[in-house]
Parts: structure tokens; sequence; C-alpha cells
């Protein structure tokens, strides 16, 4: 370790002055600062459990929200709920990533011939993303069941899960359109010098590049959107958060609430880690090639 | 114990009245306008408080007419002044927001119309409390179970009594329990169903945070019952065919079936769930209002007022099927 840092001082790496080197750390400048992280860490968060744990409410919030008899009573049920928001959840982003490039494309066309096209994806974007999800998936989930249209399934899942897919829809394909932009001028102007037609050019050389750029934007909105699948409970889906506000109901204990908490971290704190190194890897890859 | 209490006062106040009378000299008439005063108890105990007050009359004098005046209006030991009130000398009661009738009419508890806050008028009353002094916290059913300090002495929003509950708050003595009703459109499957099997195949829909979703599931059998956020939404998920039929408490059905939704109907009255113990007034876990609150509950139970708001407020002709199991 310490003669390694010695080590780049050698003349064959740069010429010019030294930079000044150390061949150890003392103890002190070694052990420190990770002493001063830990200290500060445990006495900061050990105030904060003290505050918390000394309110006069602590030993009623600990049995309405920390109860671990409710916990396990609740858990079969929230867990069975839990699956279906991953199955919704997984339906609904292989349909949002495919219908949201349909859209970006759309908008990104250009020529008069593409007018109607362009037109409905900024009329799609505008009304789908402006309105709040919980009210795509009231008005879907109860209203399009209602008008009893033939040939329609009149499920609610179905339904608030369509709204779910349009409304982000709309959200990606902005996220897609951002990625086509960020595409330079010049691979247009290439495609167009090999004589590619425009469908060519986007689908060989525009929306691979576009794509690439916005894969950690995109695992974002996977990550919201499996959050917001607990919006269908207000259509009455049995989903996590449902069944965690059914225990409650019944018991007034909170404890199923952190159930739900757990399972949707335990799906979410590992894409969070995907998207990082995602992005990560994405970022070493253009590096190497810049250099 | 409470059956005495209330014969003493009524001895107490027709022996005052008589003193009254004695004292004043006027004519025979006026222990009968107090009788019109304590109308509301039962006719036996005020002929029986007569015969007690004039044949006891010397021994009662006393007491009487040292209790007389707080006892019209109080019950003893729990003299207002002496109650652990959120606001001294008032009565802040916690409601639903909006209030739906029967329970409580025209979305005004202040109103004093409907048959819960009529509970909590003649709840005051009974307490000493003047009809100004109730003063009425609107919340939601979350807020009401959530936990911390309660912002009234206690809530009336047709809360069910369980033990769960009971672990985390604390309930009255339980002031009504309603039966439980049917409520589907005329071309629901459920139409026509004579037993509780031929239920458990519908779609059932229920509304969050009541025992309609417990009778479902543990009365029924039904599965897969979709929960609604509230009552309106279950009755537009019925409207829409989303699901065949909903259970409702038999009051509330009334009212629904012939104002929100009248394109539904009461297909039949259900059978009793025995888990279900009825409604309850709610307060904060540990409160010590609760036992004056029962005592005054009681006390209005026994003097018939609950009954006849229930007659009032909660009965209708309903011609129905009876699903007996």
């Amino acid at each position: 370790m310490s003669d390694e840092r010695a080590a780049p001082a050698g003349p064959a790496r740069r010429a010019g002055p030294r930079p000044p080197v150390k061949a150890t750390l003392t103890p002190r400048e070694r052990y420190l600062p990770a002493a001063i992280s830990v200290v500060s860490t445990v006495v900061v968060f050990g105030l904060l459990f003290r505050v918390v744990t000394s309110a006069e409410n602590w030993p009623l919030i600990q049995r309405q929200f920390f109860n671990l008899e409710a916990m396990r009573e609740s858990l079969p049920a929230v867990f069975s709920g839990f699956l279906v928001n991953m199955g919704v959840w997984v339906v609904a982003l292989v349909l949002i990533a495919l219908f949201g490039i349909v859209i970006a494309v759309f908008r990104s066309l250009t020529g008069p011939w593409a007018a109607p096209l362009r037109v409905f994806a900024v009329v799609y974007i505008d009304l789908l993303r402006g309105v709040p999800s919980i009210l795509l998936v009231l008005l879907f989930g109860l209203g399009v069941p209602a008008l009893n249209l033939p040939g329609v399934t009149d499920s609610r899942l179905f339904w608030g899960a369509m709204a779910l897919i349009l409304g982000y829809s709309a959200y990606t394909s902005e996220v897609y359109r951002s990625g086509i932009e960020a595409v330079p001028d010049g691979q247009r102007a290439a495609a167009k010098a090999l004589g590619l037609t425009q469908w060519q050019t986007l689908r060989y050389s525009i929306l691979p590049q576009a794509v690439r750029n916005v894969i950690p934007a995109l695992l974002n909105v996977a990550v919201a959107l499996q959050k917001d699948v607990a919006l269908l409970s207000v259509i009455g889906a049995r989903e996590a958060v449902r069944e965690a506000q059914i225990f409650t109901a019944r018991t007034f204990n909170f404890s199923s609430y952190l159930v739900a908490t757990g399972l949707f971290l335990l799906a979410t704190i590992p894409m969070a880690r995907l998207t990082d190194w995602v992005t990560r890897r994405d970022q070493e890859r253009r590096l190497q090639r810049t250099l | 114990m409470v059956r005495r209490n209330l014969r003493r006062s009524v001895a107490a106040m027709a022996a005052l009245a008589l003193v009254a009378a004695a004292c004043g000299g006027d004519d025979a008439e006026e222990p009968e306008g107090d009788d019109t005063e304590v109308e509301d108890t039962e006719d036996g105990a005020e002929e029986e408080a007569e015969e007690e007050a004039g044949s006891e009359e010397p021994a009662e004098d006393d007491a009487a007419g040292e209790d007389a005046e707080e006892e019209a209006a109080g019950i003893e030991g729990c003299a207002i002044e002496d109650l652990a009130l959120l606001e001294a000398g008032q009565l802040t009661v916690g409601t639903g927001d909006p209030v739906f009738p029967p329970w409580m009419l025209n979305d005004d508890p202040a109103g004093g119309e409907g048959f819960e806050n009529g509970i909590v008028y003649a709840l005051a009353e009974e307490l000493g409390f003047a009809e100004e002094d109730v003063v009425w916290v609107g919340q939601t059913f979350e807020e009401a179970i959530a936990p911390g300090t309660k912002p009234y002495d206690f809530a009336i929003q047709q809360i069910s009594v369980t033990e769960d509950r009971e672990e985390i708050v604390d309930f009255s003595m339980v002031y009504y329990q309603p039966d439980k009703a049917l409520l589907a459109l005329p071309d629901s499957p459920v139409v026509g169903a004579t037993s509780l099997e031929e239920l458990v195949d519908a779609e059932w829909g229920a509304t969050l945070g009541t025992t309609d979703l417990d009778y479902i599931e543990n009365i029924i059998g039904a599965e897969g019952v979709a929960v609604f956020d509230d009552q309106a939404t279950t009755f537009q998920a019925l409207l829409g065919g989303n699901i065949d039929a909903t259970v409702i408490s038999f009051p509330t059905a009334l009212f629904a079936t012939a104002v929100q939704i009248p394109e539904a109907q009461i297909v039949a009255s259900l059978p009793a769930d025995p888990n279900d113990t009825g409604h309850g007034l709610l307060f904060e876990d540990g409160n010590p209002l609760v036992d004056c609150i029962d005592q005054g509950l009681e006390r209005i139970i026994d003097a018939g007022v609950v009954e006849a708001l229930t007659e009032e407020y909660l009965i209708g002709d309903a011609d129905v099927v009876e699903i007996t199991g």
C-alpha cells in the first residue's frame, strides 16, 4: 500500500515536479477520520432514537406500529397482496416500455404526412401526463366497466392497470424523446448520406443510441411505477397497501403498514442498486470510448 | 345500581315537586306538570317513584333537597367540573366528515337530527351539558384510529367494538347493534337467494373499515372481496356492475336505497354475525371519562331514549326476504 503510493513518483511516469508524497500515514491520520464517522453517526442516531423513544406516546406508538405479533398476523395477507403488485408491475412495465417508445417516435417524426401522429402524441402526452394518476385509476377503473361496452372486459384490475400503463407511457415517451433529442444531429445527417429512409434512420441509428442514453431514467420510472401500483387500491384491488389498510381498520393496529413498507423496500432497493450499477457501467463504457 | 339511581332521581324530583306544591300552596296540577318533564322514564318507574316519594318524603327530603338540582341534570360523581374533559365545560365529540343519514341528517351533527347526534345530545343532557356546550369535530376514519392524542372526548361514527381494537383504544358500552342487509341491483345473481351458500360465488365488494367486509368473508365465506375507500365508491362499483352485491348495515341500506342509489334494492336481511358486538363510542386509550359516559349511556338506554331514536331514524318498512343461514 505505502509502496504503491510512493511508486508514481518515479520519473518514468511523468516529468515535472514530484508531488508531495508521504511514505506512511500516522495512526492518527489513518484512524481518526473513521473514528469520527463512527462516533458522530452513533451519537446522532442515538440522540434521534432517544428523542423518539422518550416521547410520551412512544409506548403507544410501539404497540400500534411495531407490534411483532400483529406483523406476523398480517404478513400472509399483505404478502399475497404484494404478489398482485408485482404481477401488475411486471406486465405494466413491458407495455409501458413499448407504448412509450411508440408515442415518442410519433412525436419525433418529421414531414407533413406525419402531422396527425404528431398531434396525437402531443395531445396524448398533455392529457395523460397532466392528470393525477389516482384520478386516471378511478376514471378508468370505475368508469370504463360502467360503460358496459360489448366485447370489452369489465375487470377493474385490468382497467386500473390500463390507467397506469397509459399514464406512465406519457411520462416514458417524454423520457425517450429526451434520449432521441440527445442523439447528435450528425447521426441523422450521416444516416441520410448513407441513403437510409426516415424509418431506417430511426430503427438502426437513432433509437438504439437514444434508448441507451435514457436507461437510468427508465429504471427510475420503473421504481416509481412499482410503488404507484398501490393506487389500484382505490378501485378495490386487494394489493399490499389495501390488505394492510384492511388489517389496520380491523384491529386499529398499524404494524401491517410497516410490513407493506418492508416488502416494498425489499423490491425497490435492489432496483435502485441495479440502476446505480447500470449507470456506472454505462459511464465507464462511454469514458473508454472517448479515450 | 344505575336503575336505582334513576329511580332515586325521579323520586327526588317528585319530592321536590311536592315540596314546592306544599310551599306554594297552589292547586294540585303542579306535580302533574313536573311529571311531563320526566316523561322519558318508564311508566312503572314513575309510578313507583311517586309512591316512594309519597311515603318516604320525610326521610328523603334532606338528601333530595341537596342533590335534587344537580341530580336532575347530572350523574353522581360525574359533575361536569370534575370530568377530565378536553375543553373544560365542553363535550367535544368527534364524528365523520361528512356525516351520513340516517346516523346524522343534513350533514350537520349540531342540527341534532339523526340517530347518533340524537344520542349524543341526550347523553349530554343526562350529564348536565347545555346543548351549546356540545362541540363537534369532523375527522376521517383513519384519523379516528390513528395513534396519539385525540382532539375530542369521544367519537361516534358507527364504530364497531372488537377485542382487537380494544387493545388500542377504549370503547363505551354498545349503544346499538344494527342488522346487516344484502344490497344489489335487481338483475344481480344474488337476487332470489334464500341461503348463504347461494351467495358465495357472487362478486362482492365492501367499504374499508367496516365490519361488512368481515361479514362477507367470515359469515358468507366469499373470497376476493373488492375493498373500496368509501361507501360512495362501493355504490359506484355496484352501479357500474363491478361487483354483484354488497353488505351494509340495515339502516344505511334503507337510506341508501331511498336516496343515494334508488336503482339498488335490499335483496334480503342477513343473519347476525356473532362476532360483531355492535357500535360503541370510541375513547383514547385510558381516558377516565369512559366510566361516567357509560353511566350516562346506560341511563338513556334504560330510559328508552335510544329505542325511541331507533324507531324515529333507523326503522323503515322494508319487506324483504330474510336469509337465516
